[in-house]
C-alpha cells in the first residue's frame, strides 16, 4: 500500500501520465494535476466536439459520457478520470448511437450555432436510454442543465419526443 | 477560470487519505464527486496545494442496513438515490428528493457525503438529514467519531468537521410504516436553486401526529428545524386550525437574511405557503 510521496507535494505543475479508452481506444497523455477534461480531450487529443462553455458545471455544452453516465467534462481533472472509459460526441456519433437523434435536430432545425448540441445529444441519449416515452415536461427537466442561447429548446425538445415515438411505434428500434 | 497548480494524490484507504491531509499541513481538500468543488477551484474560491481523490477507497462506498439504520456511504452517487433499492424502501424521503438536486449530469457525479460535508444552506440533502435524526460517521487524525445532524451544521458553510476529517457514512433511522414523509420546494426554475425548501417526517399514532421533524433549506445560514411548529403539530391531528397555527410559528423559527432579490418578508411567506402545503400532503396520507 502506497501512501503520499512527500516530494509530490513541491511538484504541482509536474505533469502526471494518464490512460483512458477514449471512444473505443486505449490512449494516454501527459497532464498537469489541474488540468480538466475537456481541456484534454481538445488540446491533447484534439477531440474539439466536445466544448468547453462556461467551465463550471451550468451550460451542459462539456458533457460527454464517463464509464457510461453523462457527466461535465469541466468538473473533472483529467487525472481524476485516469482509467475510466470517455465517450464523446465524436466516438457516439461514429458508432451510430446518436444517428436518430442527429436526424431529428438537423429536419427541425434544433440548432443554430452548434455550441450547445454535442451536449444536448448526450443528454438526450441519457434521457431516452433511461425512459423510453418521456413527457414534454420530463424532457424539459433532463435538459434544464443544458442552455441553448440560439433556439428557445422548442425544437429541442420536439426533435427529442419524435425520436421518443418513432422509436416506441417502431418496436424499440435502437 | 482554471484553477490553481496543485498536487493530485487518488487514496486507495481511510487511512493514506488523512496521512495525506495531515502531510501538506492541511493546506489540502478532499475531492470525490468535485461538483461544488471544482467550480470553486476554477474561480479561485479555493486554492489548495494538495487534492486528495477519495473516490476509490471502497469503505466509502454501499449502502447497507444495521441494526435500525441505513448506513449510506458517503461517495453514494445522488443517482444512486434514485436507482438504489434499499433507499427507496428504507429512506424514501432521500430517493424523492433526490430529481430536485441540481441537474441530470450534476446528479451522475455528486456524491451524499460531499454534499453534507459542504453544507450549502440552499441544498436539499444536509437539510434531510435533520428531517430524518440522521446521524454522520466521521473519521479523522483522532479517530473516529458519530455526530448527530442537529449538531453538524453550525453556520454558513460550517459544519462539525474539523480540518482534516472526512464523512465516512450517514446513518439513517429505518422508515417505519406509521411514517409518512413530505417534500417540497419554490424555485424559479426547475434545477436552480430553491427559493425555499422542506423536508418532513412524521410518525403517526392514528391519525394524530406522534412525532414530527421539519426541517427548512435556503432560509438562513444552515438548514434550519422549526421546532416551535413541529412542538404545535405533536399530539393533534393535521387540521386546517392546527397547520394555519403552525404556519403562524414559522415567525418565531426562521430569520431568512436580508436580500435584495428575496425580501426576508417574502421568503417567510413562502415558507407558510410551503408547510401548508405540505402539512396538508401529510394529513392526506401522501
Amino acid at each position: 500500500m502506497r501512501g503520499l510521496d512527500e516530494p509530490l507535494l513541491d511538484e504541482t505543475d509536474e505533469t502526471v501520465r494518464v490512460r483512458f479508452v477514449v471512444n473505443g481506444r486505449k490512449v494516454a497523455c501527459e497532464v498537469a494535476p489541474r488540468d480538466t477534461l475537456v481541456d484534454c480531450l481538445r488540446d491533447k487529443l484534439e477531440l474539439t466536439g466536445t466544448h468547453a462553455g462556461c467551465e463550471m458545471g451550468a451550460c451542459g455544452a462539456c458533457l460527454v459520457q464517463l464509464d457510461g453516465r453523462a457527466v461535465h467534462s469541466c468538473l473533472i481533472f483529467a487525472v481524476q478520470a485516469d482509467g475510466a472509459r470517455i465517450e464523446t460526441i465524436e466516438g457516439l456519433t461514429e458508432s451510430g448511437m446518436l444517428a436518430e437523434l442527429q436526424a431529428e435536430f438537423h429536419r427541425r432545425n434544433a440548432l443554430q450555432c452548434g455550441f450547445c448540441t454535442s451536449g444536448m445529444l448526450i443528454n438526450a441519449h441519457e434521457l431516452l436510454s433511461q425512459t423510453t416515452q418521456p413527457s414534454r415536461d420530463e424532457i424539459r427537466d433532463a435538459l434544464s442543465g443544458n442552455y441553448c442561447r440560439c433556439t428557445g429548446y422548442e425544437a429541442i425538445v420536439d426533435a427529442i419526443e419524435a425520436v421518443a415515438k418513432a422509436r416506441s411505434d417502431g418496436g424499440g428500434a435502437t | 477560470m482554471k484553477a490553481r497548480a496543485f498536487s493530485y494524490f487518488r487514496a486507495a484507504t481511510i487511512d493514506q487519505a488523512l496521512d495525506a491531509h495531515a502531510r501538506a499541513g492541511d493546506d489540502a481538500r478532499f475531492i470525490a464527486g468535485g461538483q461544488s468543488l471544482v467550480p470553486a477551484l476554477s474561480l479561485r474560491l479555493q486554492a489548495p496545494r494538495l487534492l486528495i481523490d477519495i473516490t476509490h477507497i471502497d469503505d466509502l462506498r454501499g449502502v447497507r442496513r444495521e441494526g435500525g439504520h441505513l448506513r449510506i456511504g458517503a461517495l453514494t452517487r445522488h443517482c444512486e438515490m434514485l436507482s438504489e433499492l434499499l433507499i427507496a424502501e428504507f429512506a424514501p424521503l432521500l430517493h424523492a428528493v433526490a430529481p430536485f438536486v441540481a441537474h441530470p449530469a450534476i446528479r451522475n457525479r455528486g456524491t451524499f457525503g460531499g454534499s453534507i460535508a459542504l453544507a450549502d444552506p440552499a441544498s436539499e440533502f444536509p437539510a434531510m438529514t435533520l428531517a430524518l435524526d440522521a446521524e454522520i460517521e466521521i473519521a479523522g487524525p483522532s479517530g473516529r467519531r458519530r455526530v448527530r445532524a442537529d449538531d453538524f451544521f453550525i453556520d454558513l458553510f460550517e459544519t462539525a468537521l474539523q480540518p482534516g476529517e472526512l464523512i465516512i457514512a450517514v446513518y439513517v433511522p429505518l422508515f417505519k410504516a406509521d411514517q409518512r414523509f413530505a417534500f417540497d420546494e419554490l424555485a424559479r426554475r426547475r434545477g436552480d436553486y430553491a427559493l425555499v425548501g422542506c423536508g418532513m417526517l412524521a410518525t403517526f399514532a392514528g391519525d394524530r401526529v406522534d412525532d414530527i421533524r421539519i426541517s427548512f433549506f435556503s432560509v438562513g445560514n444552515t438548514p434550519t428545524r422549526v421546532k416551535g411548529a413541529e412542538a404545535i403539530l405533536i399530539g393533534s391531528r393535521l387540521d386546517a386550525g392546527r397547520i394555519a397555527t403552525a404556519q403562524g410559528a414559522l415567525e418565531g423559527d426562521l430569520a431568512p437574511p436580508d436580500s435584495d432579490e428575496v425580501p426576508p418578508a417574502m421568503r417567510l411567506h413562502l415558507a407558510r405557503v410551503l408547510l401548508g402545503r405540505l402539512l396538508g400532503r401529510l394529513g392526506e396520507g401522501a
